[in-house]
């Protein structure tokens, strides 16, 4: 079981109040009418897959419902930081620095 | 639609109140009616480490905003206590307009006003007379209730039920969480050492009731009416 940390409650609970919603940092486009058929199932549908380090939007469903943002090995499931939406991780990728 | 077009609307258009209480020849029921908790607290034990009584009937109205300074004053003139801004913590006010009144934190942007059921409509509307701005003031009496365990060993039966760390280092009298409980949900608040209220769903209440009585069954339950 995770314990984390939720940036809105300011305490840390447990995994089975919170849920996973998807990769973080996904901007939608600010013109979905101008964007080609490749880039709107680009921003719907295709997620990146990585192994190591990587944002996730997660939302603390049971207790305050409001969302935010984790970075987390995949490859340990140890949760490397917890940040609001709106702000910048400090951990990122090697091969993103 | 922005947040901006909002405000510009709420300004000139008075918000219709409707009061959610029938008239008062129809009896209110709570979700626990067909337990008929009056002849289980006549004829139950009269002794155990578990107490549970529902206060049945209360008028709950959640409240959500980002407050201004501006309207946080007129927030505590409405409450007659300031909205607890500080996450997880509650405020008790005896002498409100509205007489006693519990304002809890829900999240940086709710609170739940926990009232008598008969004040909630001049609460309501008093709040639609003298909070300007954007906000949102939604009553929820009628999908709720609330379940008020205590007793020594009433943290003993809530540890089995949820994975909130209640010990009192760490959940302080005046403490709220909403968290996941028996599978369903509830908003805990520890209002004495030995005494917490549960807000829970009006469709769990029942699911509820019975899930309390098995888990306090080894300690023994007293009902109170
Ligand atoms: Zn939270």
């Amino acid at each position: 079981m995770f314990h984390i940390y939720c940036p809105h409650c300011c305490e840390y609970r447990e995994e089975e109040e919170f849920h996973v919603a998807g990769q973080a940092h996904i901007a939608r486009p600010l013109d979905p009418d101008a964007c080609t058929d490749k880039e709107w199932g680009e921003f719907m549908y295709f997620r990146a897959n990585p192994r190591g380090i990587h944002h996730e939007l997660w939302v603390h469903g049971a207790g305050c419902r409001k969302y935010f943002n984790v970075t987390r090995d995949t490859q340990t499931y140890e949760i490397k930081e917890v940040y609001k939406v709106g702000e910048k991780p400090s951990v990122v990728a090697d091969d993103v620095k | 639609m922005s947040d901006v077009t909002v405000a510009a609307e709420l300004k000139t258009e008075p918000k219709l109140v409707t009061n959610q209480l029938p008239a008062a020849e129809i009896m209110g029921e709570s979700p626990l009616h067909h337990a008929d908790l009056e002849s289980v607290a006549k004829h139950g034990p009269q002794e155990g480490g578990v107490h549970f009584h529902e206060r049945k009937l209360m008028g709950l109205l959640t409240l959500r905003c980002m407050p201004s300074a501006e309207q946080q004053e007129v927030i505590k003139s409405l409450l007659g206590v300031a909205l607890p801004m500080q996450p997880l913590t509650s405020v008790t006010a005896d002498d409100s307009p509205i007489g006693k009144v519990s304002v809890r934190w829900v999240s940086p942007d709710e609170w739940l006003i926990i009232m008598v059921g008969e004040k909630a409509f001049e609460l309501e509307t008093s709040f639609f007379e003298k909070l300007m701005g954007h906000y949102s003031l939604v009553n929820i009496s009628g999908g709720t209730t609330i379940f008020n365990v205590s007793g020594r060993h009433v943290v003993d039966m809530l540890k089995k039920s949820t994975p909130v760390d209640l010990h009192a280092s760490e959940f302080p009298v005046g403490k709220v969480v909403s968290t996941v409980f028996a599978k369903s949900g509830a908003m805990i608040c520890r209002v004495a050492e030995d005494q917490f209220e549960l807000v829970v769903r009006r469709s769990f209440a029942d699911y509820l009731w019975l899930w309390i009585q098995d888990a306090s069954r080894e300690y023994g339950l007293v009902v109170h009416h």
